[in-house]
C-alpha cells in the first residue's frame, strides 16, 4: 500500500483546520446517533404536532438540514466574484441531474438580470434576413429536450501541476447536467436565410461582459440549442436567464448567456476567449485553439475529501459521474489501488449521449487504506489518460482541458484526501 | 478559409485512420464544407419558413454590432494617440491593470512576459501571448472598464488600445496615432504560435480497445503529492488572500 509519511491520520488540530465541509462531514458521524427524544421508542416531536400546511413554501427549498449543499468558491482564485466561477457539489448529488439552483456559475461580468419583456434576439450578418426575436417569438418555435453535460474547459485547470484543492466540488464541480428545453439554432437561421458564403457565427451575451466566441456553422446546423428551460423551469439568471445557447459537448465558455445577438460571417472573429483564453498552451510555448470538444472524464464523488467513509469498514457503494464531449459513455472501470488493476464499475439509469452517466461500484471495505480511481472509456473509444500520460503531451501550462485521472487517498479513519501517485 | 479547410482535412483523416472513431468533431466539420450534402431535418425546416421574428433595422444592428475581426471588420471610425489614451489608461484602467499594464492583485496583466511562454511561468499578456490586435480592441470596447462598459468613444478607445499597445512595444512612438485606416497594419508577435485543435491525430493513442486491467504500472503506488501539503482549499483559512 501507499507510503504515508503521517499514518496516524489527522490531528484534531488538522481536522479542524482542513475545511467547513470536510468537517461537517467528520463532525456528523457523531451527530448521526441522533437525539435520543426522538429515537424509538420515544415518538419524536413531528409525529405529534401540525406542520407547515401547503403553500406556506410557495418555492420549495431543500431540508435546513442540507444546508450546507450550495455551490462554494475558491476566493483566492479570482479578482472579483463579478468574474469568477462557484463550484457544483457533487459529492452531495446522485443520479445525472444537477438541481437548478447548484448548477455552477461562471460570469465575466456577473449575473446580467433581464426583463423578459425587453429581451430581444438580434440575428444577422450574412443572412438574408435580418431578424429581431422576442422571448414569445423563441417560445413559440418547433422545441426539442436534451440533457446534456455543461463543463467549463478549465474545469480540474487548479490540478495541472499537481494536486491542490481538497474535494471533488472544486476539483471537478465545474460540471453540470440538466434537461434543456429550446428551438434548434439551425430552425432560427433557416428563418434569416444563410448567404452561401455562411461559414462562422459570433454569438454574443447581453451581460456587462457582452461574452462573446465564434461559433463554427456545422455545429449550429448540427445539434446546438437556443434554450430557454433548464430541468423545465425557466433558465435561472446565472445561467443565462431568458435564453443561452447549448453546445452538447463542447466546452462551456461557448454556451454563451444571456443570449442577445448571433452574427453570421465567413471567419472567426479571434474573440478574448478564444485566443488570450481558452487556448491550451503546450509545453513549447506554442498553443491549441478552437479545442472546442470535452474529453471524456470522470470521478469518484463519493467518498471524496468532503464526504468520507464514515463507517469503518463493510459494504458500501463507490459513486462517481462519468462524461465524454464526444458521444456516450461506454464503460467506466474503478481502481483501489492507485491504477494497478482495474475492474468494470456498472453504469446506472439513463447513458445518455453527452450527458452526465451514473456509475456505482460496490465494495465490502475491509478498513484498510485505499487509492481510488476511475475511467472513463467513451463510445468512440477514447479512454480517459491519466494525468501523466495528459502532461507527457501537454506540459502543465495549459489551464485548459484536463481530464487526467483521479486519484482519492482513502485512509483507514475513512478521511480522503485528493493525491497524486507515481 | 484555408486553415479552416486544413482543420477539415485533418479531422477527417484522423477519423478514417481512428478504428471505432466516430467523433462529431469530424463528422461535423465534413458537413460545414458541403451543407447541402445529405441534408438534415434542418434542411427541410428552411423550406418552410415559420414567419416568426421582425426584421431587425440597419440603425438597430448599428447599435449592438460591436464585433471588430482581425482582418478589420466591424472598425468603428475614430482615432487617437499613445498620449491621450496613457491620460485615460490611468484614470479608468491602472487602477486594476496596474501603470504599466503589469496588473494588480490578480486582475489581468496586460504587458510584460516576452519569451515566458515556455517557460514554468508564462506571462499571457497581450504582447506576449495575443495573436491579434484587434481582440484587444473588441474586448475594451465591449468590456472595458470593468463595470462601465461601452461607455468609452471611439476616439477614446483608439486611444487607449494605442496606450496598451505602447505598453508592449508594439507601438513605440507616443505620438504615434491609431485610427480605423491604418489599424489592420498593427501586428502582434505571437500569432504564428497557435494552430487548431490536433487532438485527434496529436493524442490517437488515447483510444485504446483493450486498456490495461491487471498489473498496469510496476509496484505498488507510491503517493507523490498531496493536495493538503498546499492547504489552500476554501475554509481552510489558509488560502493566498485577495485584496
Amino acid at each position: 500500500m501507499p507510503s504515508d509519511d503521517d499514518q496516524d491520520g489527522l490531528s484534531r488540530r488538522n481536522v479542524l483546520r482542513f475545511g467547513l465541509a470536510a468537517a461537517v462531514a467528520t463532525s456528523a458521524a457523531p451527530a448521526h446517533a441522533g437525539d435520543p427524544k426522538n429515537l424509538p421508542p420515544n415518538v419524536a416531536d413531528w409525529s405529534r404536532h401540525l406542520g407547515d400546511g401547503v403553500a406556506v413554501r410557495k418555492y420549495g427549498k431543500p431540508s435546513r438540514h442540507e444546508a450546507h449543499v450550495i455551490r462554494r468558491d475558491v476566493e483566492w482564485l479570482t479578482a472579483s466574484r463579478e468574474s469568477s466561477v462557484s463550484f457544483t457539489p457533487l459529492h452531495e448529488l446522485d443520479g445525472i441531474i444537477t438541481p437548478n439552483g447548484l448548477c455552477f456559475e461562471r460570469h465575466h461580468a456577473g449575473i446580467a438580470e433581464i426583463d423578459r419583456d425587453d429581451y430581444r434576439l438580434m440575428l444577422h450578418g450574412l443572412v438574408d434576413r435580418p431578424l429581431i426575436f422576442t422571448l414569445d417569438d423563441i417560445r413559440r418555435m418547433p422545441r426539442v429536450n436534451r440533457a446534456c453535460f455543461c463543463e467549463c474547459a478549465a474545469n480540474s485547470g487548479m490540478e495541472w501541476r499537481g494536486a491542490q484543492l481538497n474535494g471533488c466540488q472544486y476539483t471537478h464541480g465545474m460540471v453540470h447536467c440538466v434537461m434543456y428545453t429550446g428551438v434548434p439554432l439551425k430552425i432560427l437561421l433557416a428563418e434569416a436565410g444563410l448567404r452561401p458564403n455562411a461559414r462562422w457565427l459570433l454569438l454574443e451575451g447581453g451581460d456587462a461582459a457582452a461574452m462573446t466566441r465564434s461559433l463554427p456553422l456545422a455545429k449550429a446546423l448540427d445539434d446546438a440549442l437556443v434554450a430557454y428551460r433548464m430541468n423545465g423551469e425557466a433558465l435561472y439568471p446565472e445561467n443565462g436567464y431568458p435564453v443561452r445557447i447549448v453546445l452538447p459537448g463542447w466546452e462551456a465558455n461557448m454556451w454563451v448567456k444571456w443570449l442577445r445577438r448571433i452574427e453570421v460571417g465567413d471567419q472567426p472573429w479571434h474573440q478574448r476567449e478564444e485566443t488570450s483564453k481558452y487556448t491550451d498552451l503546450l509545453a513549447d510555448g506554442k498553443a491549441r485553439r478552437f479545442t472546442y470538444v470535452m474529453d471524456a472524464k470522470s470521478v469518484i464523488t463519493n467518498p471524496s475529501p468532503q464526504a468520507p467513509l464514515n463507517h469503518r469498514s463493510g459494504f458500501t457503494v463507490l459513486s462517481g459521474l462519468a462524461w465524454s464531449g464526444r458521444g456516450k459513455i461506454a464503460r467506466v472501470d474503478v481502481s483501489l489501488d492507485g491504477g494497478r488493476n482495474w475492474r468494470t464499475a456498472k453504469l446506472d439509469g439513463p447513458v445518455w449521449d453527452k450527458a452526465l452517466t451514473r456509475f456505482y461500484y460496490e465494495i465490502d471495505w475491509d478498513g484498510s487504506e485505499l487509492l481510488l480511481q476511475s475511467r472513463a472509456i467513451d463510445e468512440t473509444g477514447y479512454v480517459q489518460p491519466t494525468k501523466g500520460e495528459l502532461r507527457k503531451i501537454r506540459g502543465v501550462n495549459s489551464v485548459y482541458h484536463n481530464n487526467g485521472i483521479q486519484t482519492w487517498h482513502v485512509r483507514r479513519s475513512g478521511e480522503v484526501e485528493n493525491v497524486e501517485v507515481s | 478559409m484555408s486553415k479552416c479547410r486544413d482543420a477539415i482535412a485533418l479531422a477527417a483523416a484522423a477519423a478514417a485512420s481512428v478504428a471505432a472513431l466516430s467523433s462529431g468533431f469530424a463528422q461535423d466539420a465534413g458537413r460545414s464544407l458541403r451543407p447541402s450534402v445529405a441534408p438534415p431535418a434542418h434542411a427541410v425546416a428552411a423550406a418552410k419558413r415559420l414567419g416568426i421574428g421582425r426584421a431587425a433595422a440597419p440603425e438597430e444592428i448599428a447599435g449592438w454590432d460591436i464585433a471588430i475581426r482581425p482582418d478589420g471588420k466591424g472598425l468603428p471610425p475614430g482615432k487617437g494617440t499613445v498620449k491621450q489614451g496613457e491620460a485615460l489608461y490611468m484614470e479608468r484602467c491602472a487602477a486594476c491593470h496596474g501603470e504599466f499594464g503589469e496588473s494588480a492583485a490578480r486582475w489581468p496583466i496586460l504587458s510584460g512576459g516576452a519569451g515566458t511562454l515556455a517557460s514554468h511561468d508564462p506571462v499571457k499578456s497581450v504582447g506576449s501571448y495575443w495573436p491579434y490586435a484587434s481582440t484587444l480592441m473588441d474586448y475594451i470596447r465591449r468590456s472595458m472598464p470593468y463595470g462601465n462598459a461601452q461607455s468609452l468613444t471611439n476616439d477614446e478607445l483608439y486611444a487607449v488600445t494605442a496606450y496598451v499597445l505602447y505598453l508592449n512595444d508594439v507601438i513605440t512612438d507616443q505620438n504615434f496615432e491609431l485610427n480605423d485606416r491604418n489599424f489592420a497594419t498593427i501586428k502582434l508577435g505571437n500569432e504564428a504560435n497557435f494552430y487548431d485543435d490536433d487532438r485527434e491525430t496529436a493524442e490517437k493513442h488515447f483510444w485504446n480497445k483493450n486498456p490495461c486491467m491487471r498489473n498496469c504500472a510496476p509496484g505498488a503506488a507510491k503517493i507523490i503529492g498531496r493536495a493538503r501539503a498546499l492547504d489552500v482549499t476554501p475554509d481552510s483559512g489558509k488560502g493566498p488572500k485577495v485584496e
